[in-house]
């Protein structure tokens, strides 16, 4: 029996075929998020890839920024819930997880059964989330995706600030104009975005496991910067960005069974 | 007043006639040469009315104009002003309403004399004597010490009923008559019943269902705040508490077109330029807001006559308390009104409230199991509330409360 999960956020739209509650037997990411094409492709994608037809997807859950736009929906569940489950899945024993998406960054901590226990979530600012990177990314002239390798090459220490998505943005155009390097300058905006998600994390109670989710997690940079940050594991589902869209598929199994 | 209600009517009604006739009769009595006194919201209002002073209060004013969404204007009047929008929005906006004196909402005749006690935040020292210079009215303060210890000590009480003589001189001068106090202790007995019937009316939420939803409570708060010295404002709640009881009785809930599934309590201040959609939001998913502070905020019970028990009551206040005070007075709310969670309002305004919220947050978890969500917003400024953010955190909340 197949149960799908849909994850519509700010910036992506992400979609995810459980089967009986165990496998997972397709995914789909489309980087266009509610209120674009990205929610309509995302359910073209996964029917074509995986070849199931609408009719055998026994129960959908939406979760995400746009969960009520999707009229497949039976029903619709909150993002906290959904990275709980989806992660409780994917890395049994986690306990706490760091979730860093377009416009959101979440911490929560949750129980053996992928119960939340405690949240926080970012108050009504860009820095430390996806957004902000991506900000950088366009002054910095590199390609989101390449943002990660450039880090690598880091050699000095160049601090950027965390307060405002605004501020950082001046800042970064003074550290260029200063003739710093850019693999510096994309170390201290990486940084950054951990000083702030770090905030969060220690607010909400720091447990092992601690697992990284959400686009943000793809980018090696951030992830380096946030074991360095932390001095433990940081463990990462094999694609961070569906985490959420496996906890809706999940749950909508978990629905069947009642 | 009592001749503009009379028991035939409904506690809604009896509020509605009340509050509308109020800021009337404070416009009508500047007209007439009377005084009026701008007051903060938990001072003495029993030394105004026994001189015969018509009181209205600005932060129940800039209520009605945020709820009305028509705080940016006076918002961005005072930023332009040199007010920083760190400030609290109640002070901003009524610091530019003084200049402005146009509104959405009622207008508020200017004061002839500035009046506040500092036990609910100290913003209003410098909000207080900001307006009492640029209008150039007497500024009247009873400074009550923050109780840092877990007890109200009897030095804090002492410091502040000595100040009372002073606010009697200070109103003499003011009035050039001597101070009435065979009214003002009549008023201490009506301010004391109806410190009692307020509490008794809004507890009513303890029930289950609750016949109350907290929304609602709010409406009547404008009574207590404004008109605490009155005889009117007892009667009404002693009517709402009469129809509450009926509708226990038939085992009713406050929660107009929604079961009550989920009971939580309401930490902070409400965000007045979204009321609606904070309330409408927890009532779709089945949640009622049967606690809060602002049933004891008021609940000042002292014996008429008393100035010792006079002074306690306002020192003792909620706001005013320690850390371990508000946390004690938390979890006795959460016990008495059976709460399964708590909504913290992250209000940028109240400083008093954000710096003490984490601590609360934490402490009410761990002690009582209670699972709890913050969103950020503001008590007049629109501009600091995200309608997803706050959406999200709510749902997330239900789903821990359903899976415990």
């Amino acid at each position: 029996m197949y149960t799908m999960g849909i994850d519509i956020g700010s910036a992506s739209s992400k979609a995810v075929i459980l089967k009986d509650g165990r496998d997972i037997i397709c995914d789909a990411v489309i980087q266009a998020g509610t209120g674009t094409s990205g929610p309509d492709r995302v359910m073209e994608e996964i029917y074509s890839k995986s070849g199931i037809s609408p009719d055998d997807i026994k129960r959908t859950v939406a979760t995400g920024y746009g969960r009520f736009s999707v009229e497949t929906a039976d029903r619709q569940v909150s993002e906290i819930t959904c990275h709980a489950k989806g992660i409780s899945f994917l890395i049994p024993g986690a306990h706490t997880i760091l979730d860093i998406g377009g416009q959101d960054v979440k911490a929560i901590a949750i129980d053996d059964k992928g119960s939340v226990r405690n949240f926080y979530m970012n108050d009504k600012c860009a820095a430390g989330t996806g957004r902000f990177i991506e900000v950088m990314s366009r002054i910095l002239e590199v390609d989101i995706s390449e943002m990660g390798d450039w880090d690598e090459k880091s050699k000095e220490n160049v601090v950027v600030s965390s307060t405002c998505t605004v501020f950082a943005e001046s800042e970064v155009i003074s550290l260029l104009s200063q003739k710093k390097n850019k693999e510096d300058i994309i170390r201290g905006v990486h940084n950054s975005v951990v000083s702030r998600a770090s905030g969060l994390l220690y607010r909400t109670a720091l447990e092992d496991k601690v697992v990284f989710t959400g686009g943000v997690a793809k980018n090696e940079g951030v992830y380096r910067s946030l074991v360095r940050e932390l001095k433990r594991p940081v463990y990462r589902a094999e694609k961070p960005q569906i985490t959420g869209a496996v906890g809706a598929a999940c749950i909508a199994w978990n629905d069947l069974q009642q | 007043m009592l001749d503009v209600i009379n028991d035939s009517m409904t506690s809604k009604e009896m509020l509605d006639i009340l509050v509308a006739k109020n800021m009337e009769d404070a416009r009508q009595a500047k007209k007439n040469g009377g005084l009026v006194c701008w007051s903060s919201s938990i001072a003495p209002c029993e030394f105004m009315e026994a001189m015969d002073i018509y009181t209205v209060y600005p932060e129940n004013h800039v209520v009605g104009i945020a709820a009305r969404k028509g705080a940016p204007e006076l918002l961005e009047y005072a930023e332009r002003k040199g007010y920083n929008n760190d400030i609290c929005g109640y002070a901003r906006a009524n610091l530019a309403y003084m200049d402005v004196q146009h509104c959405v909402s009622e207008e508020m005749p200017l004061p002839d004399v500035v009046f506040f006690c500092n036990n609910i935040c100290e913003t209003l020292v410098k909000w207080y004597e900001n307006l009492a210079k640029e209008l150039n009215v007497p500024c009247i303060c009873i400074d009550v010490p923050f109780n840092q210890g877990d007890t109200v000590t009897e030095e804090n009480i002492r410091y502040v009923e000595a100040q009372f003589k002073q606010v009697i001189a200070q109103l003499e001068d003011l009035t050039g008559r001597p101070f009435n106090y065979e009214k003002f202790y009549e008023v201490q007995k009506i301010a004391a019943q109806n410190a009692n019937d307020w509490y008794d009316a809004t507890m009513m939420c303890a029930a289950t269902p609750s016949p109350l939803n907290g929304f609602n409570m709010f409406n009547y708060m404008a009574l207590i705040v404004c008109m605490r010295g009155r005889e009117e404002c007892g009667v009404t709640f002693r009517k709402l508490k009469q129809e509450l009881q009926e509708m226990v009785d038939k085992g009713e809930s406050g929660l107009k077109g929604a079961e009550e599934k989920y009971r939580i309590m309401w930490d902070g201040i409400a965000c007045w330029p979204y009321l609606s959609h904070t309330y409408k939001v927890l009532k779709n998913l089945g949640c009622n807001m049967v606690g809060s502070t602002y049933p004891s905020a008021w609940a000042l019970r002292y014996t008429p006559g008393n100035m010792y028990e006079l002074a306690k009551a306002y020192t003792s206040m909620g706001n005013n308390l320690s850390l371990k005070g508000q946390i004690d007075l938390r979890e006795n709310i959460i016990k008495e009104t059976k709460c399964d969670g708590v909504v913290m309002h992250m209000n940028r305004s109240c400083k008093m409230c954000d710096f003490l919220q984490y601590e609360v947050g934490q402490k009410l978890q761990e002690d009582l199991n209670i699972p709890i969500t913050t969103f950020d917003g503001d008590q007049a400024d629109p501009r600091n509330y995200s309608k997803a953010q706050y959406e999200t955190r709510i749902e997330a909340l239900v789903e821990m409360m359903a899976d415990r």
